[in-house]
């Protein structure tokens, strides 16, 4: 019997704290098509780094055409024939498809003499081999995604890639291109290739996939034929494992409702006519997988990307959101998701990253008052229990559950009504996720309207006193406070089978 | 105080530089060339202010020297015209206001990179200074030199005001709001425009504001000689990055002050004449300063690798 052309046996790999791989095993045969399906976070991206060399794994073994890999790099995966199609082509837009090409394959030093004649032939077979038409002269920026995410098999397929990684390659197809990308996997594995595919889309999987393994938590739940699951099976393998942490429980009563918005769209972000009501006192949960359109409406909802149809209302009353600067007049906050990017400045002092926002009130005239800055940033470093050498120390110094805090003192210091947490346990370690999540609570006690948009489902169903499912920028589904999780990851996934279990 | 360690090391060379021709040349100490060094030096630091708050905004503007050109010889010939100065000098800053105001505009506007947009504007007024003035002076009466009053009277009135600017811009930049959002820009203008700060809008007040310094640095040019060159300004925007970066400013964005860039304008200034007065050649002047802008740049660049 051959070896299988790729196995995984035990893989391990911890960045900092997070484990996010605990031992995961799977392999991969000539010629079929195997499905990686997972949560969020489950640990798919870092499986295929992993395996393209981009990421070195902690513990465990890859073998590759039956031989021992290790120490992998980018180049020796390459060299193994390992190749990797991302859902966005990492292509030069201003060469032409020829040249892509060539720059992936040709070899030879930097003085070697091209042969143009020669490269475009090349790029020609390659092509044709795929069923793509495309001219190899056409440079790539005029190219759909589609046609690009061509261009990157042909490449593959060009280096004598054995192993084809696809990452959510139809997310931004239509129908009709999907098809066509759907009959070049389909004849990749009749030429003996085997294909990796990640998608969140069911259908797809039963369409195209031989086997379908399921991560959960960095943790290999089980390979099986495809023919021999269902939907419902699937999400149960996906979800699987109960609400584990415990979450403090629900103190307030719904009040009022402040912010409700009726059929809301924006054209520009794919968000399509949202209709939902948020309490005081209410936390709002938001699930959905990634790219479901949850950040797009809440930067709807801050004026980052205003609305284009349906009205927004605060108070009963209605608001136009065309700026930030609105959002937060009218008592809007938003706690933008990756704060080491755009939360928190990590270059400024604490206290002025916390009083960003509030120059207006805080400072009358202009002037800083750098007393009222310093003892409105010691009351929030208390009152958040804010871990640092003091005030005035950089932002870039507290760990992330810190800097959270703090992102979330400039927008408490607005006073809003409104507050919008979008993944505000992302990379927090469990203590301060706890922290996090007890000072939510108590702001929706004290009567907040909080939106949560987050990726880890039993946060969602652990803290939301209701929970707003989106997909494909609509919201489909407001199910109550914990809901099923097979109910949530259903209508997230969209399947027709709800409440599998 | 590890915060203000770059603007201190710059005050410390400048002190250590001022130490040593006390001791080797002390008659570099003269107050009159020293004064007149300062009237010199005197609207290279108001550019200088203005510089150092679009390099903290992360923009850089080097159409300063073609800016500082045009504005010199035009109010120049209203002021030969006639013209009282206290008129002349609105008119001075609003014309460099308005100047800045399109490289605001093109920047902030249409979001094209400073570097390429105030390259432009400095080329075209240049040559459009040439165009229409074929290098002609402009001479100026009696009148408008030194403000009509005394040399050294005039001298320590523009010192004076420039020393004056500095401060009020330099608290401003601390203690106003505005310069705090300055900063929010130049370090992450995403981050800014997310908690509500309009990052477009400050980019174009920077551009604006050092558009209406120039002006005034230009006025405080033609009142010093009996006449108005049209080069007047060339080379004055290397001049003023160089003073901002030495003293501190991360071109980066984000980080510096305007004592620090004072402080590098006076170290780079006294070279020529520390050299005179130690008998070295003065080809030596712009290697030594080329010397000391690396030094910065070679600080900077390992500081913030230590800290990455």
């Amino acid at each position: 019997m051959t070896p299988p052309l790729l196995e995984l046996r035990r893989l391990t790999k911890s960045f900092g704290g997070a484990r996010a791989l605990r031992g995961v095993d799977f392999d991969l045969k000539a010629g079929e098509v195997h499905a990686l399906l997972g949560e969020n976070g489950a640990g798919k991206s870092t499986l295929i780094k992993i395996v393209t060399g981009a990421h070195q794994p902690d513990g465990g073994t890859i073998m590759v055409g039956g031989e021992l890999a290790e120490d992998l790099t980018p180049a020796a995966a390459q060299a193994l024939g390992i190749a990797c199609v991302y859902q966005q082509p990492a292509l030069f837009p201003d060469l032409s498809v020829a040249e892509n090409i060539a720059l992936r394959l040709e070899r030879g030093g930097v003085l070697r003499t091209v042969g143009w004649r020669a490269r475009h032939g090349c790029a020609r077979d390659l092509l044709q081999r795929i069923g793509a038409e495309i001219d190899p002269a056409t440079e790539v920026r005029s190219l759909s995604m589609p046609e690009q995410q061509l261009v990157e098999i042909a490449c593959a397929l060009g280096s004598g890639a054995r192993i084809v990684i696809m990452d959510e390659p139809t997310a931004s197809l239509t129908h009709k291109e999907q098809h066509l990308l759907f009959t070049v996997v389909r004849e990749l594995r009749k030429s003996g290739v085997g294909v990796i595919y990640i998608s969140h889309r069911l259908e797809e999987i039963f369409a195209l996939a031989d086997r379908v393994t399921v991560l959960r938590d960095g943790e290999s739940v089980g390979t099986h034929p495809v023919s021999s699951m269902n939907e419902a099976g699937l999400i149960r393998m996906m979800v699987g494992r109960e609400v584990a942490q415990i979450y403090p429980p629900s103190e307030s009563a719904p009040g009022e409702v402040v912010l409700a918005l009726r059929d809301v769209g924006c054209a520009a972000s794919g968000v399509r006519g949202v209709t939902l009501d948020v309490r005081a006192g209410e936390v709002v949960g938001l699930a959905g997988l990634v790219g479901a359109g949850r950040t797009e409406l809440a930067r709807v909802l801050f004026g980052l990307t205003p609305a284009d149809s349906g009205e927004i209302s605060l108070n009963g009353q209605r608001v136009t959101l065309r700026s930030p600067g609105e959002a937060v007049a009218q008592g809007i906050a938003y706690v933008p998701e990756d704060r080491r990017r755009h939360g928190v400045v990590l270059e400024m002092p604490i206290a002025h990253n916390m009083t960003m926002a509030v120059h207006g009130q805080l400072f009358r005239g202009a002037w800083l008052r750098f007393g009222a800055e310093r003892s409105l940033t010691l009351d929030y470093i208390r009152d958040l229990a804010v871990k640092c050498s003091g005030p005035f120390a950089p932002g870039g110094s507290l760990s992330g559950g810190n800097q959270q805090k703090v992102s979330l003192a400039r927008w408490l210091a607005t006073k809003p009504k409104v507050l919008i947490l979008d993944e505000p346990t992302q990379g927090v370690d469990v203590g301060a996720k706890s922290e996090i999540h007890k000072i939510v609570r108590r702001l929706a006690k004290e009567g907040l309207a909080v939106l949560l948009i987050s990726s880890d489902l039993p946060e969602v169903i652990g803290m939301s006193d209701r929970i707003g499912v989106m997909r494909g920028g609509a919201l489909t589904a407001v199910l109550p406070g914990g809901a099923d999780a097979h109910a949530v990851m259903a209508a997230a996934l969209g399947t027709t089978e709800r409440g599998a279990a | 105080m590890s915060r203000y360690f770059r603007e201190l090391s710059v005050v410390g060379a400048l002190a250590v530089a001022l130490i040593a021709m006390a001791v080797f040349a002390p008659a570099f100490f003269q107050p009159q060339p020293l004064l007149s060094l300062a009237t010199r030096e005197a609207p290279t630091l108001v550019v200088a202010c203005g510089m150092a708050l679009v390099i903290i905004c992360r923009q850089i503007d080097i159409s300063v020297g073609s800016m500082f050109s045009v504005v010199s010889v035009c109010t120049g010939i209203l002021a030969a015209r006639g013209w009282p100065l206290l008129l002349v000098l609105p008119i001075a800053a609003g014309l460099g206001a308005a100047l800045g105001a399109l490289n605001g505009a093109l920047v902030a506007g249409l979001r094209l990179p400073s570097i390429v947009v105030t390259l432009a504007t400095m080329v075209a007024l240049r040559q459009g200074l040439n165009l229409v003035r074929q290098g002609e002076f402009v001479n100026m009466p009696d009148t408008v030199q030194w403000f009509g009053l005394p040399q050294a009277t005039g001298q320590w009135v523009l010192v004076i005001c420039a020393l004056a600017l500095l401060a009020a811009l330099g608290l401003g930049l601390r203690h106003l709001a505005a310069g705090r959002f300055v900063y929010a820009v130049g370090t992450d203008a995403e981050a800014a425009r997310l908690a509500g700060i309009r990052p477009q809008l400050v980019t174009f007040g920077v551009f604006v504001f050092i558009g209406a310094l120039t002006g005034l640095a230009a006025m405080m040019n033609i009142v010093q000689s009996p006449q108005v060159q049209p080069l007047s300004g060339m080379g004055l925007e290397l001049k003023v990055i160089a003073a901002v970066v030495v003293g501190g400013v991360a071109i980066s964005g984000g980080r510096g002050n305007l004592w620090g860039a004072f402080a590098g304008l006076l170290l780079l200034a006294c070279v020529a004449p520390a050299l005179t007065h130690l008998r070295i050649e003065a080809y030596w002047e712009k290697a030594i300063q080329g010397a000391i802008i690396l030094l910065a740049v070679v600080a900077d660049g390992l500081r913030e690798r230590r800290q990455a």
